[in-house]
């Protein structure tokens, strides 16, 4: 039988880091997606600008060098501005950037502007007439956004955000190279003290595939929930 | 040449970091970065061909088989996947006793090896969705003329499938490119390994990571107009009329 050799309730702590660090990264790649998309789609030269800038840079750089950059380099730019707070306003604060912030700060950069370009395509398929029909009926602009533009955009963007959950899910890995206690890391650490590396990595797999396989069944009920209306025509 | 390196060498004079010694290990770690990339892109494409071809099988032992290999490949990470190869191939029994274990001890083939075992199986399905998009009429069409399902495929449907493919293997190609960074966790001294050695001596991490992110994103720029240039050469009658 799988002998994990007392690492098993590590595992599950790992694991446990490894989904709050994917959720959390999640909700923060959302709200730069969206973000990004509004920019994106904004009479704005700059913003558009700026919003290109961002997804084609962090689109070209592998995800580790982001992520090393912000945890090696963010401490000293962080450092850098809270002593010209010290020194020029008397103002104490220290903010210490450890590994779970710099990851979730980075994969949530990173997937924001993966999510931009998804969210983008979303925006542009919904019906222009029923965001003119929420204004007609006098719904404010944030109104029309809840009740109208988000919910019918979202039915055209779950398959792509899926597929990005899909793969933020799979980078979370690479935080264990930062030294965050992720499962990744502790079953690498459990691979070199037992020298038994098949049995941790493929427990590690196959918590992974699982944690896949649940994110599938529940993105296909949310498929179905916001295609409520449309029928399975296709 | 030495007139050129001359001029770099007045020109890097006044910087501590950026000397010719670190430039050095950034060229050499360009160099690897390109082999493991380059090298498990090629096995991958060639081993991905017949998969997709099996995937697509109609016989359930050819069909399962394959699907479970690309379904774990693709659901777990890559990192998993090396370390599983680096420090597992140190424990398959008597294997440091055979010629396998010269090859293996580095960690450049242990790399490879798992590289190309995860470019494979996101190319497997690449190429099985493009196959599985060939018009019907295409393959009937092929079939009324005499032609035999070898025929068939290699006349009709593998030519077409290639080109269809192409724009999501470009994505493949970067992905890999970008995953390649991996191999710095394993002690290869690629272009992260490079700078993470450079941020180690200097401590400068915004220098040693910003000029590696830089190289990258030239990496990734010149695939992307590699591919473009070939989309328009091979998809040309897929073009909007201008």
């Amino acid at each position: 039988m799988l002998d994990l050799h007392g690492y098993g309730p590590r595992l599950l702590e790992g694991a446990g880091v490894t989904i709050t660090l994917a959720l959390l990264a999640l909700a923060l790649a959302i709200v730069l997606g969206l973000i990004t998309a509004s920019a994106k789609m904004s009479r704005s030269w700059l913003a558009h600008r700026i919003a290109t800038f961002y997804t084609t840079v962090i689109r070209g750089v592998p995800d580790l060098v982001l992520m090393m950059l912000l945890f090696f380099g963010g401490q000293i730019g962080v450092n850098v501005i809270t002593d010209f707070l010290y020194y020029e306003f008397d103002i104490d604060i220290f903010i210490n950037i450890n590994a779970f912030v710099a990851g979730v700060v980075t994969i949530g950069l990173i997937f924001g502007a993966y999510m931009g370009e998804t969210f983008r395509g979303a925006f542009m398929a919904v019906d222009q007439g029923q965001v003119e029909a929420g204004k007609a009926y006098g719904m404010s602009d944030a109104l029309v956004f809840r009740r109208i533009r988000f919910p019918l955009m979202m039915r055209h963007a779950l398959p792509g955000l899926s597929n990005n959950w899909m793969v933020l899910l799979k980078t979370t890995a690479l935080v264990s190279v930062i030294g965050l206690s992720d499962m990744v890391r502790v079953a690498a650490e459990a691979s070199k003290a037992t020298r038994e590396p098949f049995v941790f990595m493929m427990t590690v797999a196959v918590i992974y595939l699982l944690i896949a396989s649940v994110s599938e069944w529940i993105f296909a009920r949310l498929q179905k929930r916001y295609n409520i209306g449309y029928g399975e025509a296709d | 040449m030495e007139a050129l390196i001359n001029r770099l060498e007045a020109l890097l004079a006044e910087n501590s970091i950026f000397t010719l010694q670190t430039l050095s290990y950034y060229g050499e770690g360009l160099s690897t970065t390109v082999q493991l990339v380059f090298i498990s892109l090629l096995i991958g494409l060639v081993a991905a061909v017949p998969l997709a071809i099996g995937r697509g099988s109609k016989r359930r032992f050819i069909k399962w088989p394959i699907f479970a290999y690309t379904y774990v490949f693709r659901g777990t990470p890559l990192l998993i996947q090396l370390y599983l190869i680096y420090y597992g191939v140190v424990f398959v029994d008597g294997i440091q006793e055979t010629w396998l274990w010269v090859l293996l001890k580095e960690p450049f083939v242990p790399a490879l090896v798992a590289f190309t075992l995860n470019t494979a199986a996101y190319t497997t399905e690449i190429f099985h969705g493009a196959i599985k998009a060939t018009p019907k009429g295409e393959i009937e069409a092929a079939r009324a003329y005499g032609m035999s399902p070898a025929l068939t495929l290699r006349r009709i449907v593998l030519p077409s499938a290639f080109r269809r493919a192409l724009p999501a293997y470009g994505n493949e190609v970067i992905f890999m490119l970008h995953a390649s960074a991996i191999a710095s966790v394993v002690t290869i001294m690629d272009l992260t390994g490079a700078a993470r050695f450079v941020y180690a001596r200097f401590y400068a991490p915004f220098d040693a990571f910003l000029f590696v992110a830089a190289i990258y994103l030239c990496l990734t720029f010149a695939i992307l107009y590699l591919f473009r240039y070939l989309e328009k050469k091979l998809l040309a009658h897929l073009q909007p009329m201008t």
